[in-house]
């Protein structure tokens, strides 16, 4: 008997905790382009409207709020035209909801694949974060449109553009909260179905509890501590202040969101990297 | 040889019943006595594969120590009644699920093919599914580009290949799903019943290309189906499990002979409750070799013995006769014999008659045999429905390629010719 046999894969129970085979999700690379080639050819092909869908949900949203917020009850917007000031907000919340809700659906709505054939089970939510920049920078394209259009109305608007690197960095961090999230709730919710349900109510009250429809700076002192705990805040207030100059802008905030990020995520990944293994059993 | 997989006392632990809200109270409650008692009450001991008293009975092992090993170029075939742990066997193979116990080595990449078109989109053509379902099974996307016009002339959806496969008709669909699997270049392939699909000639170019892939390339295959007919032709080990447990492994034909003769045992014989004069007291089919089955391949004689009782008087007039009924209730042909051919048994009035079905007649089906003690349109002495079973088993006669098909009850060795 050779003792010295060079086996290529062992399969275990369980994997150790700290194995995360990060490395084998860049094997995937090409699946996970093609995913998202799926997804964005699919959204295409499905609607005669094709991507137009994507303008005319947050315009409505935008134009409502304007509409209620604004108009009937009233509330500040930091001085900004309400339409701008709603869609900043609504443009990056709408990215963050579709990738945690993509993320978080991982498991249940990929058990058909999931029971057929291994791949990295990461590919999917990795996937849904790129195919939803589509959406995004549709709805980031309308928001620059009003942008111009208000830099032209009204000469209270001032752009950083020194601050404009940062942007991009925003969009990544808002992905990392959103699938750190998301994997979390979907290693969960394939265990105990009744938690989707509850992340559905959540959702709505993380919307109330950022600043989207209404500045932070209008928050009365005694609730701003608690606001100030959401790491989206920060994000979407920084947003705000690069493109008209309004809303509150501080480094120390966007630390908080970046740590927060990084430890859901990790958090995910582990709690995910042991759901993916078994999760076949109990769905 | 070394082993390119082997496999150590794998077992799979099932839980039955609904998964729900019941669940998260036992896994708090789990993990409450987990802190306070330092162990798990769901634990399991890993070194006998054995599960302590307090698992509950809704628990049940799927596969059960299961060892076993191939080497390059093996073409295993695992076979099995439903619910024997085939599938979650290939399952764990392909990783779609872990073991509960035990480890499995490999060498090389595994390719599953559980299912054809996973991933199928019906909104992308034809081509950009020949990507999609390449890259879930693990291909690389050069890899694809460089094998794409071999997948698609292998498939012979030439022309359809820019049209979405909503529009496909189910063939066209499922060769294009196998033509991309059969072009996986993976050192060991699992394929789960897939020649069930798919119209004859592409059967059958399915398992000439299994054929090719193992011999040619020297790749190693797993293959699971109900088709025993197909395992006889592709592979050259077979595997034989039951309620989880591995019951043979070995050569082919021995494996499958263990299986066919563990189905079907319902009625191998038939013993009369009664002890009277005129009646039928036993029946059993055997084999050539006298031993009792009721399984039988389509070149083998049946022998059914037959032992009644009958009184002087109806010896000239009586006969005894068999009926043989199909499946699908249909009288497949009767025969019968004068009761006076038989020599009288020393036992008093005792007779032992054996009646042979000849071999190469009766094709692969399930059959019953009815058997009358009578006078011929005058009296039934007695009457045995359906006394025995027994089933001829498809291994590759003549008709296998027409298996799924009603093609008859009979082989009729019909002479053609040139004219």
């Amino acid at each position: 008997m050779k003792n010295n046999e060079t086996w290529s894969m062992i399969i275990t129970p369980k994997n150790k905790w700290y194995k995360l085979n990060l490395k084998e999700i860049w094997d995937y690379k090409d699946l996970i382009l093609i995913f998202v080639k799926r997804d964005i050819i699919s959204i295409y092909k499905q609607t005669i409207l094709g991507p137009v869908w994507f303008l005319l949900g947050p315009l409505f949203t935008v134009f409502t709020y304007t509409f209620l917020f604004s108009g009937v009850a009233k509330l500040s917007t930091d001085g900004l035209p309400g339409p701008l000031f709603y869609l900043g907000g609504t443009t990056l919340w709408n990215y963050f909801q579709a990738c945690f809700n993509g993320a978080s659906n991982t498991f249940i709505s990929n058990s058909p694949i999931f029971g057929k054939v291994y791949f990295p089970r990461l590919v999917m939510p990795i996937s849904l974060l790129i195919s939803n920049l589509l959406k995004l920078s549709l709805q980031f394209i309308t928001y620059l449109v009003f942008l111009i259009y208000y830099y032209q109305k009204t000469n209270n608007l001032k752009f950083h553009f020194e601050l404009l690197y940062l942007v991009p960095f925003i969009i990544l961090i808002l992905a990392i909260i959103a699938m750190g999230l998301g994997i979390i709730v979907s290693s969960l919710t394939s265990k105990y179905r009744d938690l989707t349900m509850l992340i559905g109510v959540g959702m709505t009250l993380l919307m109330f509890a950022t600043p989207i429809m209404y500045p932070i700076n209008a928050v009365p002192d005694i609730y701003k501590s608690y606001l100030h705990l959401n790491p989206i805040s920060p994000l979407i207030e920084a947003f705000r202040y690069i493109f008209t100059g309004t809303g509150l802008f501080n480094w120390s905030q966007i630390l908080y969101s970046v740590l927060f990020g990084f430890i859901v995520l990790i958090l995910g990944i582990f709690i995910f990297n042991k759901t993916e293994r078994t999760f076949m059993d109990t769905i | 040889m070394n082993p390119i997989i082997k496999l150590e006392n794998i077992s799979k632990l099932y839980r039955l019943g609904s998964v729900g809200t019941n669940t998260f109270k036992e896994d708090i409650h789990n993990f409450y006595s987990k802190l306070i008692h330092k162990t798990n009450p769901v634990n399991i001991n890993k070194n006998s594969g054995l599960i302590m008293d307090s698992i509950k009975s809704n628990h049940i092992w799927s596969l059960k120590d299961i060892n076993f090993e191939l080497n390059q170029g093996d073409v295993l075939g695992i076979i099995g009644k439903n619910g024997a742990g085939k599938s979650t066997l290939l399952k764990i193979l392909s990783r779609v699920t872990a073991p509960t116990t035990g480890k499995i080595k490999v060498k090389g990449r595994i390719a599953s093919l559980l299912e054809v078109g996973t991933g199928f989109h019906p909104e992308l053509t034809g081509k950009e599914n020949i990507y999609l379902n390449g890259a879930i099974l693990g291909m690389k996307k050069n890899e694809i580009t460089r094998k794409l016009d071999e997948i698609i002339s292998f498939s012979g959806v030439e022309k359809f290949i820019n049209t979405p496969v909503k529009r496909y008709s189910s063939g066209m669909y499922v060769r294009l799903a196998f033509a991309v699997a059969a072009h996986l270049e993976s050192e060991i392939l699992i394929v789960d019943e897939i020649l069930s699909v798919g119209d004859l000639d592409f059967q059958n170019k399915c398992i000439g290309k299994m054929g090719d892939i193992s011999k040619t390339d020297g790749r190693t295959i797993l293959y699971v189906s109900h088709n025993i007919a197909s395992v006889n032709l592709l592979c050259n080990k077979g595997l034989f499990l039951n309620k989880g447990e591995l019951i043979i492994e070995g050569k082919t034909k021995i494996v499958i002979d263990a299986y066919l003769s563990s189905v079907n045992n319902s009625r191998k014989s038939y013993n009369s409750e009664e002890n009277k004069i005129n009646q039928i007291n036993t029946a059993s089919v055997l084999n050539i070799q006298n031993i009792l089955t009721n399984v039988f391949y389509f070149n083998e004689e049946i022998h059914l013995n037959i032992n009644f009782s009958l009184e002087e008087i109806y010896v000239n007039t009586s006969c005894i006769g068999i009926r043989v009924v199909d499946q699908k209730e249909r009288v497949v042909f009767s025969s019968n014999s004068l009761v006076s051919n038989f020599i009288y048994n020393n036992t008093k009035n005792n007779y032992s008659v054996k009646c042979i079905i000849p071999n190469d007649v009766l094709v692969p089906n399930n059959y019953r045999i009815t058997i009358a003690l009578h006078i011929p349109n005058k009296e039934i002495i007695d009457l045995v429905e359906d006394a025995v079973n027994f089933t001829i088993e498809e291994t590759g006669s003549l008709f296998h390629m027409y298996n799924g098909n009603d093609y008859g009850c009979v082989f009729v060795g019909c002479k053609w010719l040139n004219s």
